[in-house]
């Protein structure tokens, strides 16, 4: 109300330049039409000592046309953007159900039990297949990597937020970055042809003295095993991992720093004591978000894992080669021809989606708790 | 108790004892360690690329012919088909991508912001930052070509690319529009501009090099996508520039296609030519985006 007021008296006072100056009048018509209801609604709540006040508030609005300001484009742009904030709602939501729609008839038809079976047969009369070969060298592979990639960003990002100088550490996270950026395929060739061979001294190694355990018995071919894949993959995982660790270690307060310091203690002890419990729920989200990341990767993994020969025996060594769900779909990917095929194909694509979803809504949920606490 | 005794003490004070220092001190070299561990990768991998590649990468052929008619065992030919291919499908996925995500991080910011929607809205990007690549490709593999009976075709490929591409625009303009001080918004309101205008003159100007740092370094990320490509569109020797026809060619499905070869054939050589080809336009794309952002003026106060 009283804004309308004073607006409206400011607009009256210098009247003869207003309506002499034709450029300014419009632009003052917009303000006071669009922040304020129309001026004459002013005029009834008036205290009765503005009398004088009121007779001058009508003359500019004889004088300068008050015109409409439409809201249309308000309104088309905010329908603009709802509409896309709404279409990637929906379109996280299609993806969940066009896959259950598509592989619904492939999982009835299935003559095994999709979630304990470790058959893929798909073509001919009757479909037999499971996912339980799938998820284990998924699964496997992916933990192994969070395992050998966590210890290391974890590190890398306490040397670039707590020991390098800052005119250091800006080039050197550019280029932890730029491992982000080297595409999965090249990652895949690159493990195939260069790391598997590097690597197989150290599995033949691991393989001769502890064999004895399933987990490290012989497999393939050294150079396409899980184990191969398991290093690739912590590699293209670590970027992300290094990157979201720095940025919590980054906002530890510098309060407790500083107190820790000041008791005397190490660097170390103040890093143990305020940078990683601070940081804790972050890294934990970063992992989780790495896992996320290595469950669903498939042309690396593709390239590197040897497929077993059908009918093989099942190995849980992580010398054996094997398939994850995104390499089979990927290496059966041409075939894709007859409904109930690729709809069993499709039901694997859903497993990995609803894990991958599972994943990453748990790395969400940890990161804003402790957000929450901070 | 001598004084020299009490100056011992103090002195032994200005040291932590052994194994605390032990302690720092393996701890310094663990995160040098795995700071060393962390570059080296790139490097071996840069080697090994530039290595194997760089002959073929270096002749003007590379960058000007295509492969067609080019059997593994024959030398010759280049990549061209592959970086029309490849570029083409990128700039398709960015024209339904960019306007989509920036217009989504406008209704997250400037709209929804702290609401119950913009909070749904947000997960939901970030499940859509985690989806796998070939879960994008298997969705626009079911609704295109299962429930709209299309054919393959690079177009399918954009679009499953645009899942990919999108979280990425959307973050990085929503890390942006947060940046942009109110004090403007306020200034361009107090003169009368509508909210959309002040939006689309005022703080999207403001934001523009953040937006154009996320939409790089989108493109970079869905140019080295390989899923989607393996699923939607076959692989073409040729030229070929039509986005509806069910053949392209790309980088990554050049490597892709060539890489059972032996060492010992000149396709082999090919498709490491073809990797580093690939690697140079990502990180070109990378080195842009920082430039950009470093060429920025609206720094976090």
């Amino acid at each position: 109300m009283s804004v309308t007021d004073t607006d409206a008296t400011q607009k009256v006072e210098p009247e003869p330049r207003a309506s002499a100056d034709p450029r300014l009048s419009p632009v003052h018509d917009g303000g006071v039409s669009l922040h304020s209801p129309v001026p004459q609604v002013a005029h009834h709540d008036h205290p009765p000592g503005a009398e004088s006040r009121e007779a001058a508030v009508e003359r500019p609005a004889r004088g300068v046309k008050l015109a409409r300001i439409s809201r249309t484009g308000d309104l088309v742009f905010r329908g603009l953007t709802g509409g896309s904030g709404g279409l990637i709602v929906l379109l996280v939501i299609f993806v969940g159900v066009f896959l259950l729609a598509l592989a619904l008839p492939s999982l009835l038809a299935n003559k095994d039990n999709f979630l304990t079976s470790r058959n893929w047969t798909v073509s001919g009369a009757e479909l037999r297949f499971g996912i339980l070969g799938l998820l284990w060298t998924t699964v496997l592979s992916s933990i192994l990597a969070m395992a050998m990639a966590v210890p290391v960003a974890v590190g890398v990002a306490l040397c670039l937020t707590q020991y390098l100088p800052k005119r250091v550490s800006g080039p050197v996270s550019f280029v932890v970055d730029l491992l982000a950026a080297v595409p999965s395929i090249i990652f895949g060739l690159w493990g195939l042809t260069v790391l598997g061979p590097f690597l197989a001294p150290a599995a033949e190694w691991l393989i001769r003295h502890l064999g004895w355990i399933p987990l490290f018995s012989k497999g393939v071919d050294p150079k396409g095993t899980v184990f191969v894949a398991s290093v690739v993959l912590a590699m293209m995982i670590l970027p992300i991992v290094t990157a979201i660790s720095r940025d919590v270690f980054a906002q530890t307060p510098r309060d407790h720093v500083e107190a820790a310091l000041a008791l005397g203690a190490t660097r170390w002890e103040m890093i143990r004591t305020s940078v990683l419990p601070y940081g804790r729920s972050g890294v934990i989200a970063a992992s989780m978000l790495g896992l996320g990341r290595a469950l669903g990767e498939t042309v690396a993994v593709m390239i590197i894992l040897t497929q077993p020969a059908p009918g093989s025996p099942f190995s849980p060594s992580i010398f054996a080669g094997g398939e994850t769900f995104a390499s089979k779909i990927a290496n059966n990917a041409a075939e894709f021809d007859s409904p109930s095929k690729t709809g069993a194909y499709i039901a694997a694509g859903l497993v990995l989606f609803i894990v991958t979803f599972a994943v990453n809504a748990l790395a969400r949920i940890i990161a804003n708790r402790g957000q929450a606490k901070s | 108790m001598s004084v020299t005794t009490a100056d011992q003490r103090e002195l032994s004070f200005r040291r932590p004892s052994g194994p605390r220092t032990i302690r720092n001190a393996l701890a310094t070299v663990y995160v040098a360690l795995a700071t060393v561990l962390a570059i080296i990768p790139l490097i071996w991998v840069l080697y090994t690329v530039i290595t194997k590649g760089i002959r073929l990468v270096l002749t003007s052929t590379w960058w000007l012919q295509s492969q067609r008619g080019i059997t593994p065992r024959r030398e010759g030919g280049g990549a061209y088909h592959a970086i029309v291919g490849t570029v083409e499908m990128a700039l398709i996925c960015a024209v339904i991508a960019v306007p989509l995500g920036v217009l989504g991080a406008i209704f997250l910011i400037e709209y929804a912001r702290g609401t119950k929607v913009a909070r749904a809205v947000s997960f939901t990007v970030d499940i859509l930052s985690g989806i796998p690549s070939i879960v994008a490709a298997l969705f626009i593999y079911a609704l295109f070509i299962t429930i709209f009976g299309f054919g393959r075709s690079s177009i399918a490929v954009s679009c499953a690319l645009v899942l990919l591409m999108l979280p990425t625009v959307l973050r990085s303009t929503e890390e942006m529009l947060k940046l942009v001080p109110d004090s403007l918004r306020e200034a361009s309101y107090a003169l009368g501009v509508p909210k959309w205008k002040t939006i689309i003159r005022v703080v999207i100007p403001t934001a523009f090099s953040g937006i154009s740092t996320g939409v790089v370094l989108g493109l970079a990320r869905v140019m080295g996508e390989t899923a989607p490509l393996l699923i939607l569109v076959s692989y073409a020797q040729g030229i070929n520039f039509s986005p509806l026809s069910d053949t392209m060619g790309a980088l990554p499905t050049m490597i892709n296609s060539g890489r059972d070869q032996a060492p010992t054939m000149p396709g082999y050589e090919r498709v490491w030519a073809a990797a580093l080809t690939l690697i140079l336009i990502v990180m070109l794309l990378n080195l842009l985006a920082r430039g950009i952002a470093r060429a920025s003026k609206l720094k976090e106060k």
